[in-house]
């Protein structure tokens, strides 16, 4: 074996990579098979269910690069994975301790009932009292250890004189131990050591649940692509290039911009011009031409040429950052939701413990005994603990959120699905959510000899807009002579003999005998005609369907976007939205969300950019696609993997028909404390009966949960009047 | 019902080893990739498992 052979060395480095192309247990084999043979690496293992490679090398060198170039060749290519990202998911060791806890109580729900049941069927005297002693020997260090979860929040929410669930829960568990300590220690007939450990198990199982579907969501997003740029190429004084780490820049550095990457900091340009991609900053679907002198902002893509440039500001004061800060300060305002079995527990919790206290006087009243009456009332705190309750959301939400997820949405928690059903209003950014962002000919193109010129210089440019011209008109390539592309202008070259340009109208007027009115892009032969090419932006797919299909279940749509108003206007009329605004800055935008609010409306935010992210974090509810920019997939709610908007549609469906399950699981408990509460105020509620009854109530709603997994929603037309009815 | 001196501690001992199994399982992480371990059992390439999990690097 591997790890026999490599003696260990004094130096062994573990990384973690993510492959998203591992699919099946031969790309785990082949994978391993590969790697494993290489120099410096000591062990390498594929998970397949995280799509994640993790290797132990033992060489400082280049080891780790070997790796990457091999995965590359295989067909498998890896990233690394930042190491901030997983010690932040390692960090949030609740899931590994909150599973313990599930085994323990497990461990001691088991034990305790096979005593329990014992003593049900007939055991008496001496072998009961023993029985209880020995339930209450293994209940008692166990619902301290496993239940601790439910002490600890529920005395973090009294001490901010708050209410949530746990503190009923809380109050129950230990009650139904000390009541049942007291009993074993006089010799009493029943305790409640059974109800203890099991409605602990029960629970745990949930809370467990909950905080799994979140790892699950956490791990999926590690897995995206990142745009954050984390270095840079710096031009030292000599004149030579080193790369220095994006939060090494400090104002004044000259640095090199290569095509194909984003702006790390806030720059100004000091030498070399070129086109930036700033959709994802500002919500422009046009590429911007910048030359020596401008501004740019951080998070704009360089499209055509080099360029260099000096850093103004450092990272953390970049305009990235900034967005960043003001998502902070958004998501603020969204933490005074309060989730609906928090709204529950500030009800319910009040009530019992007052039917509990009033159980108590009324008992010691009738029969002036009060070992009967507290032994009644905290019968009535037991029977009435809100296990089913507790259950009826968590287990709604991950059955729903696990549907989602094979389909291909991410929720990061179970609030953002009470808060989708409940949403008004869809709005809409523009470019990169309504539109996939790059642009295509609004006119098919027929051969013309300037057409055939004009692809033909436009297939020698990387530029979007010129490789959509290339696409559209597939004509015989023209020999070209004396090619040049001048970054943030245009392609120029020599065909047949004469000069001939494609690109921005002014620079091509310069040589054109004669303008042409229109937009988008323009070519001419020296002293002839010239043409333009006007651009359409190509909606995503799904855009109109899901803009119907919402506005049939009550979400009128708006776009608000950072994109100039025809562009808007052109895709509202596409999709037949009314509500538009167009130029809007990122506090624009949350300026209309708040005053959308404040009509009391409750809108789904949809968007991707950097300018959208405070948006995102203000809206009700947001969603973005996978394309987002890694600010804006932290701010939402959902994001969504699939190409098509239907994503937004299908999320609507099982939000609306998981929050009807959630209803319907209040309902079962409801009932449920209907028939239990009035049997306990009796004082006819035997360990048995309490036992039967709780779990007979967690079993029903956890059941009904689960038939949100059984209908199936057709993904491409889902049927959405049923959901609204 | 001396029996019962005998079989409480043998259900609790079971119990127990069971739990412990659990643990061990758990720290030895094999939980972590449930669906490459169904697959992997296709393959015959000698495969090591993962080393236990390090507290002082996770």
């Amino acid at each position: 074996m591997r790890t026999d052979q490599l003696a260990p060395s004094a130096y062994e480095q573990d990384v973690v990579l993510t492959a998203p192309t591992i699919r099946c247990g031969s790309c785990v084999a082949k994978i391993e098979r590969s790697l494993a043979d290489m120099p410096g690496v000591a062990r390498v293992r594929a998970n397949l269910t995280l799509r994640r490679i993790n290797l132990t090398l033992a060489q400082t060198d280049d080891a780790l690069q070997n790796v990457l170039d091999e995965l590359e060749n295989i067909g498998h290519p890896g990233r690394l994975i930042d190491s901030a990202d997983l010690s932040a998911e390692a960090k949030d060791d609740t899931e590994v301790a909150l599973l313990k806890a599930v085994a323990v109580s497990g461990f001691g729900a088991m034990n305790v009932m096979l005593l329990s049941v014992a003593v049900w069927s007939g055991a008496s005297d001496a072998t009961r009292d023993s029985f209880h002693l020995i339930s209450g020997i293994i209940a008692l260090p166990i619902v301290i250890y496993a239940a601790r979860f439910f002490f600890i929040s529920a005395w973090g929410a009294l001490r901010r004189a708050h209410m949530n669930m746990d503190v009923p829960i809380a109050l129950a568990i230990s009650l139904a131990l000390a009541l049942s300590v007291f009993e074993t220690l006089r010799g009493g007939e029943e305790v409640f050591f059974d109800a203890a450990v099991t409605l602990t198990f029960f629970l745990l199982i949930g809370r467990y649940l909950d905080y799994r579907m979140r790892g699950k969501a956490r791990s999926a997003m590690t897995g995206l692509q990142r745009l954050a740029v984390r270095e840079a190429w710096e031009v030292t004084p000599e004149g030579a290039l080193c790369v220095v780490a994006a939060d090494a820049i400090y104002p004044g550095m000259v640095l090199r911009i290569p095509a194909g990457e984003r702006t790390p900091v806030d720059l100004r340009i000091t030498s070399g011009a070129s086109d930036l991609d700033r959709s994802l900053v500002t919500g422009e679907s046009a590429p911007v031409a910048v030359a020596v002198g401008d501004e740019v902002e951080a998070g704009a893509l360089n499209l055509t040429g080099p360029m260099d440039a000096v850093a103004l500001r450092p990272v953390e004061e970049s305009f990235l950052a900034m967005s960043m800060r003001m998502l902070a300060g958004a998501e603020e305002s969204r933490s005074t939701y309060v989730r609906i079995a928090d709204r529950a527990a500030q009800l319910y919790a009040p009530l019992i413990h007052l039917i509990g206290f009033a159980t108590f006087v009324g008992w010691l009243l009738a029969t002036g005994d009060w070992q009967r009456a507290a032994f009644v009332a905290i019968s009535v705190l037991i029977v009435t603990c809100p296990c089913a309750l507790a259950l009826a959301v968590p287990v709604a939400h991950v059955v729903a959120s696990s549907r989602l997820m094979a389909e291909g949405v991410l929720i990061k928690d179970g609030s953002a699905l009470e808060r989708l059903a409940t949403a008004t209003r869809a709005v809409w950014d523009k470019t990169g959510t309504l539109t996939d962002g790059s642009p295509v000919l609004a006119e098919s193109l027929d051969a013309s000899p300037d057409n055939d010129a004009a692809a033909t210089l436009a297939a020698h440019s990387a530029h979007p807009v010129a490789r959509c011209i290339a696409a559209a008109h597939r004509a015989p390539a023209l020999p070209v002579e004396e090619l040049r592309e001048h970054p943030g202008f245009g392609v120029e070259g020599r065909i047949d003999g004469r000069l001939a340009r494609l690109g921005r109208p002014s620079w091509v007027a310069e040589i054109a005998g004669e303008m042409a009115e229109g937009d988008g892009p323009a070519f001419a032969f020296a002293g002839a005609q010239m043409q333009r090419f006007p651009l359409r932006e190509t909606l995503r797919d799904g855009a109109a369907e899901a803009v119907t299909t919402l506005r049939d279940a009550g979400l009128p749509s708006e776009i608000l976007s950072g994109d100039a108003a025809p562009a808007v206007a052109r895709v509202a009329a596409q999709l037949e939205i009314e509500e538009t605004r167009a130029g809007l800055t990122p506090q624009d935008k949350v300026a209309r969300l708040q005053e959308l609010s404040a009509q009391d409306e409750r809108p789904l935010m949809v968007g991707d950019g950097l300018n959208d992210t405070a948006a995102l974090a203000t809206a009700h509810v947001s969603m973005s696609p996978a394309s987002a920019t890694e600010a804006g997939r932290a701010a939402a709610d959902f994001v969504f993997l699939r190409e098509g908007l239907d994503a937004v549609p299908l999320a609507l469906t099982v939000a609306r028909r998981t929050a009807a399950t959630v209803r319907q699981n209040f309902g079962l408990a409801i009932a449920y404390n209907c028939i239990a509460v009035p049997l306990a105020i009796a004082g006819h509620v035997t360990p048995l009966i309490a036992a039967i009854a709780m779990s007979g109530s967690s079993i029903a709603v956890v059941a009904n949960s689960l038939r949100l997994n059984r209908r199936r929603v057709a993904p491409a037309t889902p049927r959405l009047r049923e959901a609204a009815a | 019902m001396t029996i019962l001196h005998l079989l409480i501690p043998v259900t609790l001992v079971m119990g127990l080893t069971g739990l412990g199994a659990f643990f061990w399982s758990l720290r030895n992480r094999q939980y972590e990739d449930l669906e490459g371990d169904a697959e992997r059992i296709l393959y015959d390439n000698d495969d090591t498992p993962m080393p236990p999990r390090k507290d002082e690097l996770r």
